[in-house]
């Protein structure tokens, strides 16, 4: 994963940046199936390596597809992201141990989802359905809101162009 | 890429098995890995698939974009349905228990729709973002 995103940061060809993030995402995949967490996996596997590498190839058509240099050194955002990740590295080392039974996390609320009073094997469909029904219904309408002004910002374009070609 | 025998032939081949394996996902997500976003996902890059085979108009004669556009409004509504069905039945909002005689019965019915709700607004989004990327550099062409 360090390999390909290096890669990344070098490479000036798009298709090439595509197909990259293409393998980082599968990458990405097989790190959440060796964490246990196969749900998420699979989003990730489908949406981040399937059809966001779709689109960015249908991007990719209406643009050149090498990258313009940039004007200038970018020191200013290098520095700031450098600086969140150590920040973040500092926090990571804050937390409990992976998978301690004591962490904070695993006595709070889910010693009740694991009692599964709804009877659902997967715990996961049972909390994001059940337990946490109002954010998943969130969800959902932030998905539809997507597609929604998906439609608003691209439908529009096509219509002037039928105008455009309505009265020459 | 529309004369390519082999690419055609395999999507042909493996189209079904990627339909028929987002339906899976979707209905057995309550025992193994999965539900409605996954298999909504899956559902819509099996589509897509054909899209890019066999080009975006053999597409959109199949899955035509007034029922992508319906999908997107119709998943949303469904999950708010069963909120109300909750509170019809006397329950609160989004409470499954009162869904069937039995509460453990309800709890399985609540979310059986509302994964339902998920899966279509979320192939619906999907697609409806390939169609409208798709089409838009065949226009400026």
């Amino acid at each position: 994963m360090a390999l390909s995103v290096l890669v990344l940061m070098r490479e000036r060809n798009l298709f090439a940046a595509v197909v990259l993030f293409g393998i980082y995402s599968f990458l990405m995949a097989t790190v959440l199936v060796a964490l246990d967490a196969v749900d998420v996996a699979m989003t990730e596997a489908a949406v981040g390596a399937g059809i966001s590498t779709v689109l960015l190839l249908g991007a990719l058509l209406l643009c050149k597809s090498e990258e313009a240099k940039p004007a200038h050194r970018p020191w200013l955002p290098l520095t700031v992201a450098i600086s969140t990740g150590a920040l973040l590295v500092y926090g990571a080392f804050g937390l409990p141990d992976f998978s301690d039974p004591q962490a904070p996390i695993h006595r709070h609320v889910a010693p009740r989802y694991m009692q599964n009073e709804v009877d659902v094997p997967n715990v996961v469909t049972a909390v994001l359905a059940s337990f946490r029904g109002y954010d998943t219904l969130g969800e959902t309408t932030v998905v539809f809101t997507a597609g929604a002004g998906i439609i608003a910002l691209l439908r529009r374009r096509k219509k002037v162009i039928v105008e455009h070609e309505g009265n020459p | 890429m529309m004369h390519d025998l082999v690419l055609r032939v395999v999507a042909k081949l493996l189209i079904p098995f990627i339909l028929l394996f987002a339906l899976y996902v979707q209905f057995h997500g309550d025992f193994g890995p999965g539900g409605g976003f996954q298999a909504g996902t899956i559902f819509a890059a099996g589509i897509i698939f054909y899209g890019l085979i066999f080009g975006v108009d053999h597409t959109r004669s199949v899955v035509p974009d007034c029922v992508v556009e319906t999908m997107l409004a119709a998943g949303v509504l469904i999950y708010a349905g069963v909120g109300v069905a909750g509170l019809l039945l006397g329950g609160n909002y989004l409470d499954y228990f009162v869904l069937d005689h039995n509460p453990v019965h309800g709890q399985h019915r609540g979310i059986f729709w509302v994964e339902i709700g998920v899966f279509v607004t979320v192939a619906g989004v999907m697609l409806k973002i390939f169609y409208m990327f798709a089409s838009r550099g065949r226009t400026e062409e």
